[in-house]
């Protein structure tokens, strides 16, 4: 996180801390294991109030942000929400809303409303299933047909795909990318709920069959989406690596209390110099995931030419590290780590959920390799 | 070349930030040469100089420190009083923005500027401080550490190198090691034990010492790639006036706690000038990819997944590296958080170092006269690749600074703490 929050910003992510702390405790998380969507409508409407659906959004649509700079205000709602592995679509709304508020010519304004007011839920289908599996890839088609555009093709994983009223697909129309808005119901889509490590997120598989919409429904242009599809991504991988920062941050709290709490052989956990040496290493990953989290959300929120490589270096970082530190927490805590009953688990899956969301650290290794290729070539 | 008066006066205390980095740049493009691309990697500690070359390096950094100096380009955020140019952490930053691709005086960085002229900002008296920091500013002082002792590496307040008072002057006598470039540097900074009869934190004091005097007899030792930069001093009845001492009398573990922390700070202190992005000793950022270039093998997926790691780890390192630095400036994070910022760049040096190694293949084993700095001497950088995780206090006592400073855990059990230090155990093959 941060260091340097303007008292407004410290403010800010307080309140949602609060309310976070009030209203998912770990009992909660766990009784909502069960729960079909993972969250309560009410539960995000009041959170929505809160701004959590409305920083990407221009003012002019109903948005807004507390510092002026409404990604990095995001970021802290999105550690809160690592920190307390907190329930509801945070990712796919604020993506959807961001990417109509750049293109909305006012056709979903009521769409674009009802997400900034927590009534409404969309979703963005950008994964694929194997073999289209890698960072990318798109195989989704998208083909024109007179005045409609007709998808076929198979996303997943889709997150709350069965809590949205509209999906934002990503597909390919001959060389170049396109994206159009489809209302769940239309004819031809199908949801099947996935199975996730997540107590609270929900993925689905999306199957479009020839599924028919106006060509009214495309945002931005049809081929021309790629920059679109490349912001987007940004986005997205901007507020899962400030999610996982507040779940490590949290789990590595909760560890190093135990540490202190935990007697072996008469001493505390915390004064054998193998674990002390463990710490001193958590520490580090942890202070270098924050560090670089946020480079590479002020890096895309400033639109900086070194963004991309930033923010693949996060995810990379803090998908693998972050993975560490998650798996040193539960062999610190030892077999009670394994368990249902002890929450650090809580905080592990958000973390390993969000590190193969999006690209896996490998992926965004080779990612950078093309990045510094280019630079280097075109120097 | 004399002191640019007039250039001095006429710069305003409060130059802001975008003259500053304008003037810097237009001076540095008109005055410092360019570093031909693919020849800044040094790797690690190599072994690639004669002593007129070595010798010839130094004169040329002197050189361009004083060039700095008179142009308003030395000593950033030191007090206008002692030659510095009294602006924010924000300016030097640009500098070293500006720096990038251009010569620098790296050898006149560390130790000399940081940590030594910055103990020296915090504790020497103000005779001390106008005698020095000018002339380091200047290029005309290079300073060493005159810290570690061969009896002991980790346990620095160990020392067994001994000062006694004689009237206005104190005689020292022992042995220092591990400063890098003794041979060719100035002055000392020296701890040493004034009483013998507490316990071992409570009987130091620091002193500064020339060199090249008749009873300091400096040797270079031999590294196992063959380079000798590194040295050690013998000292036999060296007299250092009292007005040289630096702090208190029995006081020097006050200085040597500031000292360490300059020291993990090093290349991220404010103090220090050196182009963005070189801030990691060892492999370069550049170079794994010309690496991976020259090897061939660029198109490998193994390799790509290779280089993408050792770009990740050092932006990584640079934001935490910011992070940290910014942190300990606005009192969110305490001084002891360096060792975050130094065991990360100790580490992630060393993954660079095998990262190297590894895409080279057998290039790493046997290379010709023919094979370049891209591909030759890597082998040696292997074996010589733990130097990043000792040299500067080792990557175990920052996990212990981390684990027990930063995080509060228990301290490690000694049995040297309340005991006179004369009869603290010590190793029985202890040379003193």
């Amino acid at each position: 996180m941060l260091l340097d929050l303007s008292p407004d910003q410290e403010f800010f992510r307080d309140t949602t801390a609060k309310f976070l702390r009030e209203q998912v405790p770990a009992a909660e998380l766990r009784r909502l294991r069960d729960h079909p969507a993972g969250f309560e409508p009410g539960y995000w409407r009041r959170g929505a109030d809160l701004g959590w659906v409305s920083l990407l959004v221009s003012e002019e649509h109903g948005g807004g942000s507390i510092s002026g700079d409404g990604l990095l205000d995001l970021t802290l709602v999105a550690y809160e929400f690592g920190r307390h592995a907190a329930p509801g679509p945070l990712v796919p709304t604020n993506i959807v809303a961001a990417a109509l508020s750049e293109t909305s010519s006012g056709r979903n304004e009521d769409l674009l409303a009802g997400l900034v007011a927590g009534t409404s839920i969309a979703s963005w289908c950008y994964g694929e299933p194997r073999p289209n599996d890698r960072l990318g890839d798109i195989a989704m088609e998208i083909r024109v047909e007179d005045a409609h555009v007709v998808l076929n093709g198979v996303k997943r994983p889709v997150e709350s795909a069965d809590q949205a009223t509209h999906l934002l697909v990503t597909g390919r129309t001959g060389a170049g990318l396109s994206q159009v808005l489809v209302p769940t119901d239309t004819e031809g889509i199908s949801i099947e709920p996935m199975h996730t490590v997540d107590l609270t997120r929900r993925f689905s598989e999306v199957r479009f069959e020839n599924v028919r919409i106006s060509i009214d429904a495309v945002l931005g242009e049809i081929g021309g989406a790629g920059d679109q599809v490349d912001r987007q991504l940004r986005l997205a991988l901007v507020i899962a690596n400030s999610e996982s920062v507040g779940a490590m941050q949290l789990a590595f709290d909760m560890t190093v209390e135990w540490a202190f709490d935990r007697y072996s052989f008469g001493r505390p956990l915390a004064s054998y110099q193998e674990l002390k040496h463990r710490f001193a290493d958590m520490k580090t990953w942890l202070e270098a995931s924050h560090a670089i989290s946020d480079a590479a959300a002020v890096a895309v929120s400033s639109q900086s030419p070194e963004a991309d490589e930033l923010v693949s270096a996060a995810k990379a970082y803090i998908g693998q590290y972050g993975s560490e530190l998650m798996q040193d927490c539960v062999q610190i805590h030892g077999g009670i780590g394994l368990t249902y009953e002890h929450d650090v688990h809580l905080f592990m899956r958000r973390q390993t959920v969000n590190r193969a969301l999006f690209g896996t650290p490998a992926e965004h290794r080779v990612r950078i390799t093309a990045i510094i290729e280019q630079g280097a070539d075109a120097a | 070349m004399t002191i640019d008066e007039t250039t001095h006066e006429l710069l305003d205390e409060h130059e802001d930030l975008e003259s500053f980095r304008q003037r810097a740049r237009t001076w540095i493009r008109a005055n410092l040469r360019v570093v031909e691309p693919g020849k800044s990697r040094e790797g690690v500690l190599r072994n690639d100089r004669n002593d007129e070359e070595e010798l010839a390096g130094v004169a040329r950094e002197r050189e361009v420190q004083r060039m700095l100096f008179d142009a308003g380009l030395a000593g950033i955020c030191f007090p206008t009083a002692y030659g510095g140019r009294g602006l924010s952490p924000a300016h030097q930053e640009a500098l070293n923005e500006e720096l990038v691709g251009y010569e620098y005086p790296a050898r006149l960085q560390a130790p000399t500027i940081a940590p030594c002229a910055a103990v020296l900002l915090d504790f020497g008296t103000e005779e001390q401080k106008l005698r020095h920091i000018p002339a380091i500013l200047k290029g005309e002082e290079l300073w060493m550490q005159f810290l570690s002792e061969p009896s002991g590496g980790s346990d620095v307040a160990g020392a067994l190198a001994t000062a006694v008072r004689d009237g206005d002057e104190w005689v020292l006598n022992g042995s220092k090691v591990w400063t890098t470039g003794a041979w060719w540097s100035d002055w000392g900074l020296c701890l040493a034990r004034t009483n013998w009869d507490v316990p071992k934190h409570r009987g130091l004091s620091v002193f500064m010492l020339p060199i090249h005097q008749p009873n300091i007899e400096v040797h270079r030792i031999e590294m196992l790639n063959g380079s000798k930069e590194f040295c050690q001093e013998f000292m036999t009845d060296v007299r250092v006036p009292d007005t040289d001492r630096i702090g208190d009398v029995d006081d020097g573990w006050t200085v040597g706690i500031r000292w360490m922390f300059h020291e993990r700070m090093l290349h991220n202190s404010s103090y220090v000038t050196i182009p963005s992005g070189d801030a990691h000793a060892g492999i370069g950022n550049e170079s794994v990819l010309q690496t991976a270039r020259a090897s061939g093998h660029l198109d490998d997926p193994r390799v790509r997944d290779l280089v993408g790691e050792a770009r990740m780890l050092n932006r990584v390192g640079e934001e935490l590296h910011r992070r940290v630095a910014q942190g300990v400036v606005s009192g969110a994070m305490s001084d002891q958080s360096a060792a975050v910022g130094r065991l990360f760049s100790g580490v992630t040096s060393a993954r660079t170092t095998s990262i190297v190694f590894e895409i080279v293949g057998a290039d790493g084993a046997a290379w010709t006269d023919g094979d370049d700095g891209a591909i030759a001497e890597i082998g040696n950088d292997f074996l010589m690749r733990q130097v990043s995780c000792i040299g500067g206090g080792t990557t175990e006592m920052a996990r212990n600074v981390i684990s027990e400073r930063v995080l509060g855990m228990p301290r490690e059990r000694t049995l040297d703490r309340e005991v006179a230090f004369r009869d603290v155990p010590r190793s029985p093959s202890s040379a003193s």
